[in-house]
């Protein structure tokens, strides 16, 4: 029998990346607010440079995350099974805003209207026909304000290209306008940095230090980066990450508002006749708990929040909460991945150390900043040369043209493996109709409920966007002096993603969407989902600052609108 | 079962693998023998048979040899690592490694005569290439799966922290220039050209993550 406890104004499911941020705005407006963490705290101790610990087997994953994987198929046709490909969620307070790679970007005022800039200079045609591409119901403009709460609240680092249209060349002078600069100066610039840099700007690519929320100097008594190189897939050891864990849960702690629940798994959200949601139902050991509240937050990663949903299956929502217009699962996007890396022979690269984010970027080849006539695409992808090289990772490179073990090949990588050097690409992806969610009609988690079920694939825009873009990846690799290149990362279908978006997407159209401007469901009032559910078309660039900025302005616009909400 | 066998990796058993480089002649000048390395003697493995253990040893010593610049994968002990692996975190794939491993020796014996560790070092090879190109049957699901799961353990064995059992006096990280764990990195050791002095630590000789240690590194 579930324990019933006291109700609170808003129950937040996942202190997160996006949890995590929104229960700051609302603890300071003086709402009681609930947080339920399906992990437990973790702390500098609990982050070795370990990369079989990290990487591989993905311990912080261990409990939840890696135990409910959801199932893949390329179409409606096929049986689901297992993903080739999962890049795994934390289960923790802080939720994988303790071991991502910390590149803290904003979208592009482009990336909030693709549909109608696309339409505009190239008609209709350029976009596929079974897409479901849609403009942003808000604008880059109206999400700025909340970039600018979040940066300064996680401390990213970074150069600033664009401040109110003054441009800046040390900067990306291709983001849109931004109100003030970053709150920290760059990661510190290191040989290889600078060397992809330099060759950048030969080729007219306007390069800049990427933004990272991760500390270059002390920064509200946060201490700054050690650049020890195990930052990936890992915590920091010196507490120099901008993860929630550090910054937004504790700061919103100190109001006494905030009560953090760890190991509470939740199972649904309760609706009652009228379709609002009364609460949520969670397990805490073998303890069946009923949370009542004002306000229901969705703030766990896409896959769980848009299971809940589907699970939660009511009298007033029979296909699962917020489904009456069938939407929940639709409009699923994943971002596509590609690099380029080369030999630069006899040169010690010393890429060994400092964070993935400590890097190199050009936005040259992004959204609309080159002709599309003729290309068969639209949008494009983001190029980033990085540091922490790895030692399992370099262990694992093989050249094209050699073989990939034996004497002769662990002499090319005696030779080599200080020498090797790369870019990285990450793609815009359009969502299309035949690429969603479901619940699977087979495979269960561990306490026997049904996990997710995607069906995704490529489509012919995505093949001919990442050639074109491997072909800029390799122009910049080659033209840095590598002898010898190939492609890193082949195109393929990511089923189950750290940059993951759509299910629950936003818009005017209740027909269309499942969230309003403000991320509230259209179909019950006092239900937010924050999140890249809620994101109608991916950009570029990583998500989760767009995510914070989103989850803070949900967030404020709960505490403004709380009387309303609640009735 | 003599003392010999139930002891498993003898000394004596690891030299031989290493063929005629031997394990004191491939280790890095100026770094010595750890006692890790010393104990062997004293230790046993935890999932595969003597028979098992032996056909690993001898895949995993022609994916990464001895010969040429560095240690290779007998020295690093990257059997060591697949064996405490297989009774850990990878026990799922204990079935997977038995039967593929008796897969290899009956496929071995019908080529060539010989289970695998009995193959001359040319004749493994032509074995293991028929399992990468996939052109071997008797195995479950693939004999090229199998090839990527046993090359993906070596390497992970190889170029891992040596707390997992491989990647002894860090061999494979020497290999590879790799310098160790560093938790403070200096701006010196990001620069080109830079020749960074290995440091020969696993993130677990840091007190900050073994039980009882501080919150800070030393």
């Amino acid at each position: 029998m579930a324990i019933r406890l006291k109700k609170t104004d808003v129950v937040i499911v996942g202190l997160g990346a996006a949890g995590g941020i929104a229960a700051l705005p609302l603890a300071r407006a003086g709402l009681d607010v609930i947080g339920l963490e399906a992990g437990p705290w973790l702390n500098v101790r609990d982050f070795p440079s370990d990369e079989i610990r990290n990487d591989i087997r993905a311990w912080m994953s261990r409990n939840k995350f890696n135990k409910e994987l959801p199932t893949h198929r390329l179409n409606a046709s096929q049986t689901a099974g297992p993903p080739a490909i999962a890049i795994p969620m934390v289960n923790a307070v802080g939720g994988s805003s303790i071991h991502y790679g910390m590149e803290s970007w904003r979208l592009t005022p482009f990336n909030f209207k693709t549909r109608s800039r696309t339409v505009q200079r190239y008609g209709a045609g350029a976009l596929p026909p079974n897409s479901t591409v849609a403009d942003w119901p808000i604008s880059y403009a109206e999400l700025e304000p909340y970039y600018d709460k979040v940066e300064y609240e996680i401390g990213v680092s970074g150069r600033a290209g664009n401040i109110r249209g003054k441009l800046d060349p040390r900067g990306n002078v291709l983001e849109g306008p931004r109100a003030r600069a970053y709150p920290n100066p760059p990661l510190r610039r290191t040989g290889w940095t600078e060397l992809m840099a330099d060759t950048a700007r030969r080729l007219g690519w306007k390069p800049y230090p990427g933004p990272a929320s991760i500390l270059s100097r002390t920064y509200r008594g946060q201490p700054a980066c050690e650049y020890c190189g195990h930052c990936t897939f890992n915590g920091c050891h010196v507490n120099a990450k901008g993860s929630t864990f550090l910054n937004a849960i504790p700061h919103a702690r100190k109001t006494k508002k905030l009560t953090v629940v760890t190991l509470a798994r939740v199972t649904q959200v309760v609706v009652d006749r009228n379709g609002r949601a009364t609460g949520v139902r969670y397990v805490r050991g073998s303890q069946e708990y009923f949370q009542p509240a004002s306000v229901v937050m969705l703030g766990a990663y896409l896959y769980e929040n848009v299971r809940l949903m589907l699970l939660s299956k009511s009298a007033a929502y029979p296909n699962g909460l917020s489904n009456n217009h069938g939407q929940v699962g639709k409009n699923y996007i994943s971002h596509m991945y590609g690099g380029v890396d080369g030999v630069f022979p006899g040169r010690k690269l010393n890429r060994f150390g400092g964070p993935g984010a400590q890097r190199t970027s050009s936005d040259m080849w992004t959204d609309d900043q080159f002709d599309h006539t003729g290309l068969g695409f639209v949008g494009g992808g983001i190029l980033d040369a990085r540091m922490e090289a790895k030692p399992i990772g370099t262990g694992r490179t093989a050249p094209p043209n050699g073989p990939r073990w034996g004497a002769e090949w662990k002499e090319w990588l005696h030779k080599n493996a200080n020498s090797i050097g790369g870019v990285g690409v990450q793609m815009e992806s359009l969502p299309y109709e035949d690429n969603f969610l479901d619940l699977d009609p087979v495979a269960k988690d561990q306490y026997g409920q049904p996990v997710l079920r995607v069906t995704f694939d490529l489509h012919d825009q995505e093949k001919k966007r990442y050639e074109f873009l491997q072909e800029k990846s390799e122009q910049w690799v080659q033209e840095a002096g590598a002898a010898e290149t190939w492609t890193t990362f082949p195109a393929f279908p990511i089923a189950v993603n750290s940059h993951a978006y759509g299910g629950a997407r936003m818009g005017n159209d209740p027909e269309t969407s499942v969230v309003d401007k403000w991320g509230m469901s259209h179909e019950v009032p006092n239900l937010a989902i924050l999140g890249g559910a809620v994101f109608p078309t991916s950009g570029n660039k990583n998500p989760t600052q767009t995510i914070q900025a989103l989850a803070w302005r949900t967030a404020k616009h709960v505490a403004k609108r709380f009387t309303s909400i609640v009735e | 079962m003599d003392t010999t066998e139930r002891r498993g990796w003898s000394r004596r058993d690891l030299l031989r693998r290493a063929g005629v480089a031997g394990v004191v002649a491939t280790l890095p000048a100026g770094v010595a023998i750890s006692p890790a390395a010393a104990a062997l003697e004293r230790e046993q493995r935890e999932t595969f048979t003597s028979t098992e253990a032996a056909t690993v040893d001898a895949i995993v010593a022609r994916l990464i040899p001895s010969e040429g610049s560095g240690a290779g994968a007998a020295e690093a002990r990257v059997g060591r690592y697949i064996d405490l692996a297989l009774n850990g975190e990878l026990r799922s794939l204990q079935g997977f490694y038995s039967a593929n491993l008796a897969a290899l020796d009956e496929y071995a014996t019908s080529m060539h005569g010989a289970a695998f560790s009995a193959l001359p070092a040319t004749k493994q090879d032509a074995v293991l290439a028929a399992l990468e190109t996939n052109m071997a049957a008797g195995f479950v699901p693939s004999s090229s799966a199998f090839f990527e799961t046993i090359r993906e353990h070596a390497i992970q064995g190889m170029f891992g922290d040596p707390y997992y059992g491989g990647n002894a006096n860090f061999a494979g990280w020497d290999l590879i220039s790799y310098p160790g764990i560093k938790l403070h990195l200096p701006a010196a050791d990001q620069r080109l050209e830079a020749t960074v002095q290995p440091v020969h630590k696993s993130t677990y000789d840091f007190a900050i993550f073994r039980p009882g240690g501080s919150d800070h590194g030393d």
